[in-house]
């Protein structure tokens, strides 16, 4: 943690302490610096103005008689975060100049804003509700009477899919309005999951509880979420966890990573219907997945990370059974592939599908995978290095185009590097035993805390705030698929309907992570 | 004998779709389904009661049984080998076609019915792929009655004699098409996609979606009979010999069980073509089918190379 006098001299206000933060920090809530909006507003739009900025988070929290609210924007050349805040009076009719009316990646925040405390941005394109929360504050606001986009025409028609997805995943509504097979719009409502996992994180008040909560953000980002939460709470205690937990966790995470991408490129052979690519891969993905279960007794890699220690510290013995069965994979997962990305049928299929722009990423303000795979670079392991990627860092790939081809690509690139990650690394972990901390230290009161992770979708947020008793007064999570949620819908523009369903495989994005 | 064509067309059909899910499975390096399951599947279904949306008319009602009894009439103009089927007339093949799209034409409008975008959507599909392969299917029969000079199955097949390089070229090809059109009817690989869950990819599974019970036992076991009729259409192509009759039999089984595991084999090692380019898959069958139209041409010394 450090703060600084800003020494850009066209800041409005003439001395602004910026507050900046690492992937992880934690400081004092008075030491961020409450500004008035106006100057809010200006630092923000010129600070994302900046290709190398981007915004984690933009919330807002009931705190004392106001609301106060944070922005955190990542900055990718100084690998800081900066944290800006404002604060309005509890009122009815708030009304605040829209920032994403010139910085279009922030009308997702603003929204959720919106649908929180009912500030009213003018200027917003359309402050539709984002997950209907629990919590909002006009309760009137429900799926029955959900504002979707229309267009009246004679010729035109809509399609509405879901919320009961066909192989019974996860629930969302998507709205598409066709001009026969044609695609022209697309409207993706979420909310059906929203389980009220930021309340949760206050009410429950045991941190086994709250691991496990983060655990269950979304379920197929278990190390992702779950380190993003130890990292906060190490923050605030001021933990230093030892390297063995760092690399411990950093080899779960790649593990994640690549048993989800081998789950997800059977996924897309399954939706262009090729047999062979489908069954191979998912056969592949099982020995990733049940490793984890040797590991820590869970496939999912839940109990995995805890705060502070490492429950289960891979042994010599189990990384060298671990290393056996990537060489057994790699030679497999290879010849599958270059065989499959080779065959006319299924390149047919994945080129020129569902093609996005470097530009619309950038605007949009996607993150992770779904910014890689347009040619923008977003890997907070690179900007924001945490864990053992500080001491030995990962390569990163960017694709151009923009299409399913680019999306399968990525993830083939990111499972080899992956791979080649934990085989690298393997070989150092020396036996180890577990160190559970006898007691862990009491929060400090009126704290601002906040971790970055980068999961295998894209990076994870998580902030907290305490009361002035120590206890978390208000915990805020995003997934990256917050952001991306938009890249699938622009994604499908001017697409052939049935090619929606490969596409949003190829983006992947988490249902339960956003409605949260 | 005029019932041996029904008889071994049902035999056939009860473990067609059977075999092509084993088919799948091996090459895959799955253990398969028991290959009767889907005989269990359609005797579950069989005996239970259809349920109809408040939102629908008696077409949809009646659709899966006009689809179902128009495959059966249709089975009845084809003949085995020398054997002639319970229906014989001139100009049955084009009986056999139009009493198979009025079975369709049902369907599509029990479809519609519905008030679906799904059902709607995949109607619009179903109509448009089977409308384009009319032309492949009628310019080949059309070409096979020219050069026998005969407008009957029966006559046609008893006919038709391979012995010149050109005549088997024409075989060749014919049994190529009538393969992939009965991939195409049956809405498999490259067109359509049996096993997708997902609704927006689909193109006969999805018009089918509201039925259940009787209803749907029947849609799903037409399916398993067109590919029987098929196959019977493909055994007749290939026979030029005179057999004892057993030996015959145990051809024509031969002849369906490889065409199952050919269409396991062609759905295994592919993926599925775009929707907005089946129809340049379908033309290409189109193309075909006037390849063998000039094969005919040639044969019958009427046009020369």
């Amino acid at each position: 943690m450090d703060t600084r006098i800003s020494p850009n001299a066209s800041f409005h206000t003439d001395a602004v302490k910026l507050t900046l933060l690492q992937s992880s920090g934690a400081v004092p809530l008075e030491a961020i610096p409450v500004l008035d909006y106006a100057d809010f507003y200006d630092l923000l739009v010129e600070r994302l103005a900046n290709p190398e900025c981007h915004c984690l988070t933009y919330y807002g929290f009931p705190w004392r008689n106001e609301i106060r609210c944070l922005a955190c924007i990542a900055d990718d050349t100084h690998h800081t975060v900066e944290v800006y805040a404002y604060a309005l009076p509890k009122s009815d009719n708030l009304r605040l100049e829209a920032i994403s009316e010139k910085i279009p990646a922030m009308h997702i925040f603003e929204r959720e804003l919106a649908e929180n405390f009912g500030i009213d941005f003018f200027g917003h394109p359309w402050l539709k509700p984002v997950r209907l929360a629990w919590n909002r504050s006009d309760l009137s606001q429900t799926l029955r009477n959900y504002p979707f986009y229309a267009i009246d025409s004679e010729s035109l028609h809509e399609v509405g899919v879901g919320p009961i997805h066909a192989g019974v995943i996860e629930p969302g509504h998507f709205r598409f309005i066709c001009n026969g097979e044609e695609i022209l719009h697309l409207e993706i409502q979420l909310g059906y999951q929203h389980r009220g996992v930021e309340h949760l994180f206050v009410q429950h008040k045991k941190l086994t509880q709250r691991t496990v909560l983060a655990e269950s953000i979304a379920g197929d980002t278990a190390v992702g979420h779950t380190w993003a939460f130890a990292q906060v709470m190490e923050a605030l205690m001021h933990l230093q966890p030892d390297e063995t937990t760092e690399l411990n966790r950093t080899l779960a995470l790649e593990l994640e990573r690549m048993a989800i991408h081998t789950g997800d490129m059977s996924a897309l052979f399954v939706d262009v219907a090729y047999q062979l690519g489908s069954a191979v891969l998912g056969v592949l993905r099982t020995p990733l997945i049940n490793f984890f279960q040797q590991w820590c007794g869970n496939r999912f890699a839940k109990g995995l990370v805890r705060v502070g220690y490492s429950p289960y510290p891979l042994q010599p013995a189990l990384a060298e059974q671990l290393d056996k069965m990537l060489i057994a994979y790699k030679a497999r997962y290879l010849q599958m592939m270059e065989h499959a990305l080779s065959l006319p049928s299924v390149q047919a299929r994945f080129e020129k599908n569902g093609e996005v722009s470097l530009a619309q990423m950038q605007t949009i303000g996607a993150v992770g995978m779904a910014a890689r795979m347009a040619g923008l670079a977003r890997d907070i392991r690179i900007s924001h290095p945490f864990g053992n990627f500080r001491q030995s860092p990962i390569a990163t790939h960017l694709k151009e185009g923009g299409d399913v081809w680019a999306r399968a690509h990525l993830r083939h690139d990111e499972i080899l590097t992956s791979m080649q990650y934990l085989r690298d690394h393997l070989p150092k972990l020396q036996p180890a035993v577990q160190n559970i901390p006898t007691s862990y230290p009491a929060l400090p009161a009126e704290h601002f805390a906040l971790a970055l992770t980068e999961g295998w979708r894209g990076e994870i947020c998580h902030c907290a705030v305490t009361d002035q008793h120590g206890e978390i007064a208000h915990y805020k999570v995003k997934d990256p698929s917050m952001h991306n949620w938009l890249a699938l819908a622009l994604a499908c523009r001017n697409l052939d309907i049935s090619d929606f369903p490969v596409n949003n495989k190829s983006f992947n994005l988490s249902y339960c992570g956003f409605d949260l | 004998m005029q019932i041996l064509t029904l008889v071994l067309i049902l035999l056939a059909s009860l473990f067609f779709i059977g075999v092509i899910n084993q088919t799948k499975s091996f090459v895959s390096g799955r253990k398969s389904p028991n290959p009767w399951q889907p005989l269990k599947d359609w005797w579950r279904l069989a005996r239970k009661s259809s349920i109809y949306s408040r939102d629908t008319s008696f077409i949809f009602q009646i659709a899966p049984t006009i689809s179902f009894a128009s495959i059966l009439c249709a089975i009845l103009v084809i003949p085995f080998d020398n054997h002639k089927g319970l229906l014989s007339f001139e100009g049955d093949f084009v009986f056999f076609a139009y009493i198979l799209a009025t079975g369709k034409f049902f369907l599509i409008l029990g479809a519609l019915d519905t008030g679906s975008s799904f059902e709607g959507m995949g109607a619009n599909r179903e109509a448009l792929y089977s409308l384009l392969v009319e032309p492949a299917l009628f310019i080949l029969l059309g070409s096979l009655a020219m050069v026998t000079d005969h407008s009957s199955f029966y006559d046609i097949f008893t006919a038709m004699h391979f012995n010149t390089s050109v005549s088997f070229l024409i075989g060749g090809l014919s049994a190529y098409v009538l393969v992939q059109v009965a991939m195409i009817e049956n809405s498999r690989l490259p067109i359509d996609d049996p096993k997708t869950h997902l609704e927006l990819t689909m193109v006969h599974e999805v018009m089918v979606l509201d039925h259940s019970g009787f209803d749907l036992a029947m849609l799903q076991y037409a399916n398993a009979l067109k590919f029987s009729m098929y196959g019977m259409l493909i055994f007749n192509f290939l026979h030029n010999i005179e057999l004892w009759l057993p030996f015959k039999i145990l051809m024509y089984f031969g002849v369906q069980y490889v065409f199952a595991v050919l269409i396991g084999l062609l759905e295994s090692f592919r993926a599925r073509a775009a929707m907005q380019r089946n129809p340049e898959v379908i033309f290409v069958l189109t193309a075909m089918s006037i390849l063998i139209f000039f094969g005919a041409l040639i044969l019958m010394n009427k046009f020369s190379i």
